[in-house]
């Protein structure tokens, strides 16, 4: 999705300012969950977390796991070769 | 270890509650008492549905193993039972009912329906869409042990990537989900066409909406799973059937007769199939046989008024 943002899309997701960012580009599934995970389980309900992950398994894989915890993924990003999601967590 | 020793005793006399019995071996494969090449030697096949089994009654398997193998070993059967190996035959009237007091049963081999093996479908793998488990459990307690041409072995798959092996099953079920897409929810986000693995889904270079291309499409759900904001949802789940296949010397792939079909309809897809198998098949044929000598075409006429009219996976997103 390169640089083109539709109206839909910018009104579903503002730019949410994260409270922690974490860069997993180079860790593999399923570390990257695992890490995500862990850092969302020190966090406060309703913060966010910017998480940036590679294409390929990474971003098949962590987002379903992110769901299927009931976190909220609100914001994502494509970037060249990777993605930058954010989450909310509930 | 003497490959080629065997011992070729097919008859013993054994006392049985006080009275003298000969025993055939060859009679005691159906009850899935399997003779080994040691003289007097056992292999004791259990039923263990989907291949599960509780923990408590595990515990109590492994002490029956523990006591009645002589040489203290269980193996795990391909289609997912727990064998009893080296147990000796004047044994077996203590061991059954020794396993018969932890509710234990024995399985069976020979012409009938066999224990029905499953993956762990929807219960707890996140890839499931159908509940495997459940249906291998209806398996066992409805068509367990039916008599059949020959042996007739049926499997589910949770989804398509079928790890039971459902082409290689006389009846065999997967599961797979249909997607839809709602517009209003989508934010062009493209996780959607990086988690489809089968092309079937690119993204809009400008929007980063999903084009779909059904004809690509093996109804997985990773879509629906990726999907951060719903807007890819389960239209419906179903099975695709699969008859015909087989392993062996010269394996068959399974035919395929139906997709989309519901988890209430399996039993009476069940009977209907072991009913026309019964009808047009001869003894000691595979259903895959007889597919290839009566045409599949033919089953599928008998399956219709079971099945009914099941709509087509939409082909065109309009």
């Amino acid at each position: 999705m390169s640089e083109a943002k539709t109206e839909a899309a910018k009104a579903a997701s503002p730019d949410i300012s994260p409270d922690i960012s974490i860069d997993l580009r180079g860790t593999l599934c399923p570390m990257n969950f695992v890490k995500t995970k862990l850092e969302l389980e020190a966090m406060e309900t309703g913060q966010v977390l910017e998480v940036v992950l590679d294409s390929g398994e990474p971003i098949q894989n962590v987002p379903k796991s992110i769901k299927e915890e009931g976190h909220k993924i609100v914001d994502v990003k494509r970037e060249d070769d990777h993605f930058r999601i954010k989450v909310k967590k509930c | 270890m003497d490959r080629f020793i065997e011992d070729k005793t097919t008859k013993v006399k054994v006392d049985y509650e006080g009275a003298e019995h000969k025993v055939d071996f060859n009679d005691l494969k159906t009850g899935g008492f399997i003779k080994q090449r040691q003289k007097d030697l056992f292999t004791v096949r259990l039923r263990c549905p989907g291949g599960r089994m509780p923990t408590d009654k595990l515990v109590e398997v492994s002490k029956l193993a523990h006591k009645y193998s002589k040489k203290g070993v269980v193996h795990f059967s391909f289609r997912q039972s727990l064998e009893i190996l080296y147990v000796d035959y004047r044994e077996f009237t203590p061991l059954v009912k020794e396993l018969e007091a932890i509710g234990m049963k024995v399985a069976s081999c020979g012409p009938r329906v066999r224990v029905p093996t499953a993956c762990g479908g929807c219960e707890y793998n996140p890839n499931g869409l159908t509940d495997t488990q459940g249906l291998a459990r209806m398996v066992d307690e409805k068509f367990f042990g039916t008599p059949t041409h020959h042996k007739f072995k049926i499997s589910f798959s949770g989804c398509p990537i079928d790890c039971a092996r459902t082409r290689g099953m006389d009846l065999g079920f997967q599961g797979l989900v249909e997607p839809e897409w709602e517009e209003p929810t989508c934010t062009g986000c493209t996780i959607c066409s990086e988690a489809c693995k089968e092309d079937a889904i690119e993204s809009d270079p400008d929007t980063g909406k999903p084009i779909f291309s059904p004809d690509k499409c093996i109804y997985c759900g990773d879509c629906i799973r990726a999907c951060p904001t719903g807007a890819w949802r389960a239209k419906r789940y179903g099975h695709t059937i699969r008859v015909g296949g087989k392993h062996g010397r010269h394996p068959i792939d399974a035919e395929e007769v139906a997709t989309f079909v519901p988890d209430e309809k399996i039993p009476d897809v069940i009977e209907k199939t072991v009913e026309w198998y019964m009808a047009k098949g001869i003894r000691g044929e595979r259903i895959g046989t007889t597919l290839a000598r009566v045409g599949v075409e033919d089953l599928k006429k008998a399956l219709e008024p079971v099945i009914g009219e099941i709509a087509a996976p939409e082909k065109e997103r309009t």
